[in-house]
C-alpha cells in the first residue's frame, strides 16, 4: 500500500514537467524587510492554456500593517505540480511588488496558485490566486467563441473587434458570468445554442447555430462556457492546488 | 569456523541424494524469481490501486466489469503503435472518472479520436511498449523520446492534419510564423502530402536598392533591423561594424540603376502647401490597411501586409518616393502594392507626407567613408557566407540551394545528431525551441540569425516543427488531411492585366488564389448587379461600418471600370444557379411585408444587420439597406437558404428557413434601395 502510494506520487511527479522540479526548491532569499499582508495586484482569474504561460504575469504586493507597500520582502510562489513560475521567488521592488510569469500545469481545469511572504513574527502570510487552463475541447470552444459569439457576448471592444452588444435590445451575458450561466443545465445550453433564443423562450436575437456548427462544436462551446465561469460551474469541483 | 562450513557443506551436498535435493531447491528458487518480479511489478500496483479506487464509487459494478487485469496493449501495426499505457491508465475511457484527481486513472479529456484507433504515443510520445513508469515516460538509454509536454501537444495533430483546424490555434500560428518569418527561404520543409511550406515574408529585391536608399541606411538596417522598425521581419545577424560596412558597400555596388532612371527632384521643389492634405490622402487611400505607422501617441496603427512606414522618410531617397507612389511596378514588378492611379498633385502630396516621416536618430551615428575594392570584395564573401541571396535578389549572386538543413523530419531527429550546449534542456523539444529562440547560443560562428519572437511564438513554432515526424511521412496516406494550397489561377485578358496591376489578389481570393483580407470574389458576378459594381469601383464606400480595413479608391478611368465590371459579371459566376433565376417582378408588396416581419421578429436579423439606417444598429454583418440596388435576388435567396454553400466559413448562421420564408425575406431585402450610408459611431 505504502509502496503503491510512493509509486503514485512518483508518476504524478514524472508526468509533470521539469519546471516543477525547479519550483520545488525555491531559492532562499535574504529579505531586507518584512510585511504584514500580501495582496494581488493583477494577473488573477486569467484564462490560459495547458502548459503555456498566461498572457499576463501575476503581480502581488506586500504591505505593512498600515497598508503601505513594503520593498525588499521575500515572496514565494507555489502551485500544483506542473505549474511553473518565472521567477519562483523574488524580493519586492521599490513599489512593494513582485511580478512572475506563470505557466499552468498539464491538465485542463482550475488552478489555485499561492504567493506567500513571512511577517515580522515569522508567520507565513499567503494569498491564493485562481487561474484556469483550457485543454483541447475548451480551446476549440474558445476559438469558436471568438469566431461566432464574442461580438454579441462580450461588451469589450478592440480596434479589430467592435462589440455589438449595445446594438441588441436584450443584452446577452458574457460567458464568464457564472451567476447566470451556471444555473443552466448542459442540455439547456445545447438546446439554446443549437436552436436559438426561442428554444428556451428567449429572444430571437440569439441565433440558432445547430445548422452551422456541428454537435461536437457545440459541445466544445459548452465546455468552454463551463471552463471560464466565474464563480466556477462546479462549486468545490476539482482544483489543482498545492497539496 | 572452518569446521562449521565443512559440516554445512556436508549437510547439503554430502552425498548424491543430498546434492540433488539441494540443487533442485536452488533451481526452484531461481525459477520463482521471474514470476515474483512480475507479482511485485509496478503496473500490478497500479491495477490494485485502480480497483481500490473504483470499488469505492457508486458505479463500481460497471467499472469493474470494464476492468481487465494483466498487461494491456493497443497494437496498430500500420501506424507503428504498440502502446501498453492502458495497463496502468485504466480509466481513460470511463466517462464517470473525469472527477478523479489522480491523473493516472482519470478519464482522457475529450478529443475527436478514439484511443483504440490512434494509440497514445502517436500524440504524447513516450515509450509505448514499456511497462514501468520510468521507461514509459522518460528518456532512457534505449529510448530517446520522453512524454511530450502539454504545451506542444498540438504537434500530434499536425502529423496528419496539414490543413488549418479551428481546434489547433498554436499549431496554426506556428506554421504561419514559419511562413511569415521566412524560415523556408533557407530551410526546405516538405510536408507529408508532398507540398512545401512556402515563405510569405516577401523580402524585397535588392537589384536597384541604391535607387531607393543610401548605403548609410543599409548599414544601420542590417546591423539592427528592429531599431528602424519594431515590426521588421528581417532577423538580426549580429554583424560587427566592419562586416556591416563591407556588406553595405557590396550591396550598393551591385545595385543597377532603374530603367528608365528616376526623375531627379527639382531643386526648386517646395514642400506641399498643406501638410494636412498628405495625412488625409494617406487616410482616404487606406494605406493603413496594409502599412503600420506610429501615431503621435507612439502607438502603432495599421496592418502588417506591407512594411511599417514610421521612418520611411529616413529610409527612402526623395526621388524614389514619388516614383514608387506613382507606380510601384517600375521599381519592383513583383511587389504586393497596388498601382494606385494618383494624379501628379496627389503623388507629390503623398510623397511629401511620407518624406516627412523621419527617424533621424537611426542614422545619427553612421559615418561611412567611401568603400574600397577590398571592402566590397569582403562584403561579397560575407553576402555569400550569410546566404543573403536566399531571401533577396542581388545582382551577380545566385540564390543558394539548400542553404540550411532541411527540416522535413525535424520532429523525429535522433538525439545523436543534436549538439547540445550549456543551458539547453537535453530533449528534442528543448533543442528545437532553444535553436528558434537564440540560435547563436549554439556558437557565435553559426549562420542562423536572431529572430524577434515572443516566448509564446517560440513555443508555437516549436509545436509546428515537432509535427514534422517520421510517422507523419510514413503513415498510410489515407490518414492525412492535405493542406490547402494556393492555386495558380490568373485572370485572363485585358481585365486580367488590370486586376494584376491593381493587385486585387493581395486582398481578395478568386478561384483559390489570393489573400484573405477581403471577400472572396469567385462568384461576385452572380451576387451583385453590374450598376452597383461600377459605382463601387468608382467610389468604394464602406460596406461594413465596423471594419478598419477598407477597399481603397484607385481613381480608375471609366474604361477601366467597364472592363473590370464586364469581366467579373461574365466570368465570376457560380455554377450552382442562374443569376436571373428569381426575377424581382415576381414579388408582391404583401410578400415583402411578410419578409419584413420575419426580418425583425422570427429571425431578428437586425441584431447584426442594418435594414433601415434610422432605427437598426447591428453591425456584425454588412448593412443591407441598399440590398435591392446591390444584389441579385437569386443570390440573396440562396444565401439565406445556406450561406456556407456560397461562402464556406462565413459566420452568418444558417437559419434553416423554409423556401417560403427565404422568398419573403428576399422580397423584403430587394425592396430596400437606400443609397445613403451612415458612419456608425465606433466605440
Ligand atoms: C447576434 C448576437 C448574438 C450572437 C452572435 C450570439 N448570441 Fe448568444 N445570445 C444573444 C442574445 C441577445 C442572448 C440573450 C437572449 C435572451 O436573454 O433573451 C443570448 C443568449 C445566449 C445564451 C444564454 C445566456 C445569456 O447570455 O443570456 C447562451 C448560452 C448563448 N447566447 C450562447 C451563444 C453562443 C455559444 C454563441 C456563438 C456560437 C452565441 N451565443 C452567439 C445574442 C447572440
Amino acid at each position: 500500500m505504502k509502496r503503491a502510494l510512493i509509486a503514485y506520487c512518483g508518476i504524478t511527479l514524472l508526468l509533470t514537467s521539469g519546471c516543477s522540479r525547479k519550483s520545488k526548491q525555491p531559492p532562499q532569499l535574504q529579505a531586507t524587510a518584512k510585511g504584514a499582508a500580501i495582496v494581488e495586484s493583477s494577473g488573477g482569474k486569467q484564462i490560459g492554456y495547458i502548459g503555456l504561460p498566461l498572457d499576463q504575469p501575476v503581480v502581488v504586493q506586500v504591505n505593512d500593517a498600515s497598508g503601505a507597500a513594503v520593498a525588499g520582502a521575500a515572496v514565494y510562489f507555489s502551485g500544483a505540480p506542473g505549474v511553473s513560475f518565472e521567477p519562483p521567488a523574488a524580493l519586492t521592488d521599490s513599489s512593494g511588488q513582485v511580478t512572475s510569469a506563470v505557466s499552468l500545469g498539464q491538465q485542463a481545469g482550475r488552478y489555485k496558485i499561492s504567493a506567500s511572504t513571512r511577517d515580522a513574527s515569522g508567520k507565513n502570510v499567503e494569498i491564493a490566486i485562481e487561474e484556469a487552463a483550457l485543454g483541447y475541447q475548451q480551446t476549440l470552444g474558445a476559438q469558436l467563441n471568438a469566431q461566432y459569439c464574442i461580438r454579441c457576448h462580450d461588451p469589450e471592444s478592440s480596434p479589430l473587434r467592435v462589440s455589438n452588444m449595445d446594438n441588441l435590445s436584450v443584452k446577452p451575458h458574457p460567458f464568464t458570468e457564472g451567476e447566470t450561466l451556471n444555473k443552466m443545465t448542459d442540455a439547456d445550453l445545447i438546446a439554446l445554442i443549437s436552436h436559438g433564443g426561442p428554444a428556451l423562450n428567449k429572444s430571437a436575437e440569439m441565433p440558432p447555430w445547430g445548422y452551422t456548427l456541428s454537435k461536437s462544436d457545440i459541445a466544445a462551446l459548452v465546455a468552454y462556457i463551463r471552463a471560464v465561469a466565474d464563480p466556477p460551474y462546479e462549486a468545490g469541483g476539482l482544483v489543482y492546488a498545492q497539496k | 569456523m572452518k569446521d562449521k562450513l565443512k559440516s554445512l557443506w556436508r549437510f547439503f551436498f554430502g552425498d548424491s541424494a543430498r546434492a540433488f535435493g539441494s540443487a533442485s531447491l536452488i533451481l526452484l528458487a531461481l525459477l520463482a524469481i521471474s514470476p515474483a518480479k512480475d507479482h511485485f511489478s509496478q503496473w500490478r500496483h497500479y491495477q490494485k490501486q485502480y480497483l481500490h479506487l473504483i470499488r469505492g464509487r457508486a458505479d463500481a459494478v460497471t467499472l469493474e466489469r470494464h476492468f481487465q487485469g494483466g498487461i494491456q496493449q493497443i497494437w496498430i501495426p500500420e501506424q507503428q503503435v504498440t502502446d501498453r499505457c492502458t495497463t496502468c491508465h485504466l480509466g481513460l475511457k470511463e466517462a464517470s472518472l473525469n472527477d478523479v484527481s489522480a491523473v493516472a486513472f482519470r478519464k482522457h479529456p475529450v478529443i475527436p479520436h478514439s484511443l483504440t484507433e490512434f494509440g497514445c504515443t502517436t500524440c504524447h510520445r513516450g515509450q509505448g511498449a514499456a511497462t514501468t513508469v520510468e521507461e514509459a515516460h522518460s528518456a532512457t538509454e534505449q529510448w530517446e523520446q520522453p512524454l511530450l509536454r502539454a504545451k506542444y501537444i498540438e504537434s500530434g495533430c499536425g502529423q496528419c492534419h496539414l490543413e488549418k483546424q479551428t481546434a489547433t490555434p498554436f499549431l496554426n500560428q506556428g506554421r504561419q510564423l514559419i511562413s511569415t518569418s521566412g524560415c523556408t527561404n533557407c530551410h526546405t520543409i516538405k510536408q507529408a502530402d508532398g507540398t512545401y511550406i512556402v515563405p510569405e515574408d516577401d523580402p524585397p529585391s535588392l537589384k536597384h536598392v541604391a535607387d531607393k536608399t543610401t548605403r548609410e541606411w543599409v548599414y544601420a538596417w542590417i546591423k539592427d533591423p528592429q531599431a528602424y522598425a519594431s515590426t521588421a521581419t528581417m532577423p538580426n545577424y549580429h554583424l560587427s561594424d566592419d562586416d556591416a560596412r563591407d556588406i553595405s558597400a557590396f550591396i550598393i555596388a551591385q545595385s543597377a540603376p532603374l530603367e528608365p532612371p528616376l526623375q531627379p527632384v527639382k531643386a526648386d521643389a517646395k514642400a506641399p502647401a498643406d501638410p494636412a492634405a498628405g495625412t488625409s490622402l494617406y487616410g482616404q487611400s487606406f494605406c493603413a490597411s496594409c502599412h503600420a505607422m506610429q501615431n503621435a501617441a507612439g502607438m502603432l496603427v495599421g496592418g502588417n501586409v506591407g512594411p511599417e512606414l514610421t521612418g520611411i522618410g529616413t529610409k527612402a531617397k526623395p526621388e524614389w518616393l514619388p516614383d514608387w507612389v506613382a507606380n510601384p511596378n517600375h521599381y519592383d514588378p513583383a511587389t504586393m502594392m497596388p498601382h494606385y492611379r494618383f494624379d501628379a498633385a496627389q503623388v507629390a502630396t503623398l510623397a511629401g507626407f511620407l518624406a516627412s516621416k523621419t527617424e533621424p536618430d537611426f542614422l545619427a551615428n553612421v559615418h561611412l567613408d567611401p568603400a574600397t575594392p577590398q571592402q566590397i570584395e569582403h562584403g561579397k564573401r560575407l553576402v555569400l557566407e550569410n546566404g543573403c541571396a536566399s531571401c533577396h535578389e542581388i545582382n551577380g549572386i545566385k540564390k543558394p540551394e539548400n542553404f540550411a538543413p532541411e527540416l522535413s523530419r525535424i520532429g523525429s531527429k535522433p538525439m545523436s545528431q543534436l549538439l547540445f550546449v550549456e543551458g539547453v534542456e537535453r530533449s528534442l523539444p528543448g533543442y528545437v525551441s532553444a535553436k528558434v529562440r537564440n540560435p547563436r547560443a549554439f556558437g557565435s560562428s553559426l549562420k542562423m540569425p536572431q529572430f524577434k519572437l515572443t516566448p509564446q511564438q517560440v513555443d508555437a513554432i516549436t509545436t509546428a516543427l515537432l509535427a514534422l515526424t517520421d510517422r507523419a511521412q510514413t503513415q498510410p496516406p489515407a490518414m492525412r488531411i492535405a493542406s490547402v494550397q494556393q492555386t495558380k489561377y490568373e485572370p485572363a485578358g485585358h481585365a486580367g492585366q488590370l486586376m494584376k496591376d491593381l493587385r486585387c489578389f493581395t486582398c481578395h481570393m478568386i478561384n483559390g488564389h489570393g489573400g484573405d483580407m477581403a471577400p472572396d470574389l469567385t462568384w461576385e458576378g452572380t451576387a451583385v448587379q453590374r450598376d452597383w459594381l461600377t459605382q463601387f469601383l468608382k467610389n468604394p464606400e464602406t460596406l461594413r461600418p465596423a471594419l478598419i480595413r477598407r477597399m481603397p479608391k484607385f481613381n480608375l478611368t471609366e474604361a477601366e471600370i467597364n472592363s473590370l465590371a464586364d469581366y467579373m459579371m461574365t466570368v465570376y459566376q457560380t455554377p450552382q444557379f442562374d443569376r436571373d433565376w428569381l426575377p424581382v417582378s415576381e414579388f408582391t408588396p404583401a410578400t415583402a411585408e411578410q419578409g419584413r416581419q420575419l426580418f425583425y421578429s422570427k429571425f431578428a436579423c437586425q441584431s447584426c444587420h442594418i435594414a433601415d439606417f434610422a432605427k437598426d444598429k447591428g453591425y456584425i454583418g454588412p448593412a443591407l439597406a441598399g440590398t435591392g440596388k446591390r444584389f441579385n435576388a437569386a443570390w440573396v435567396y440562396h444565401w439565406l437558404k445556406d450561406p456556407q454553400a456560397l461562402r464556406p466559413g462565413t459566420i452568418e448562421p444558417n437559419q434553416h428557413m423554409t423556401d417560403d420564408e427565404a422568398r419573403a425575406l428576399t422580397a423584403f431585402l430587394m425592396s430596400l434601395k437606400s443609397t445613403g450610408s451612415k458612419e456608425v459611431a465606433k466605440k
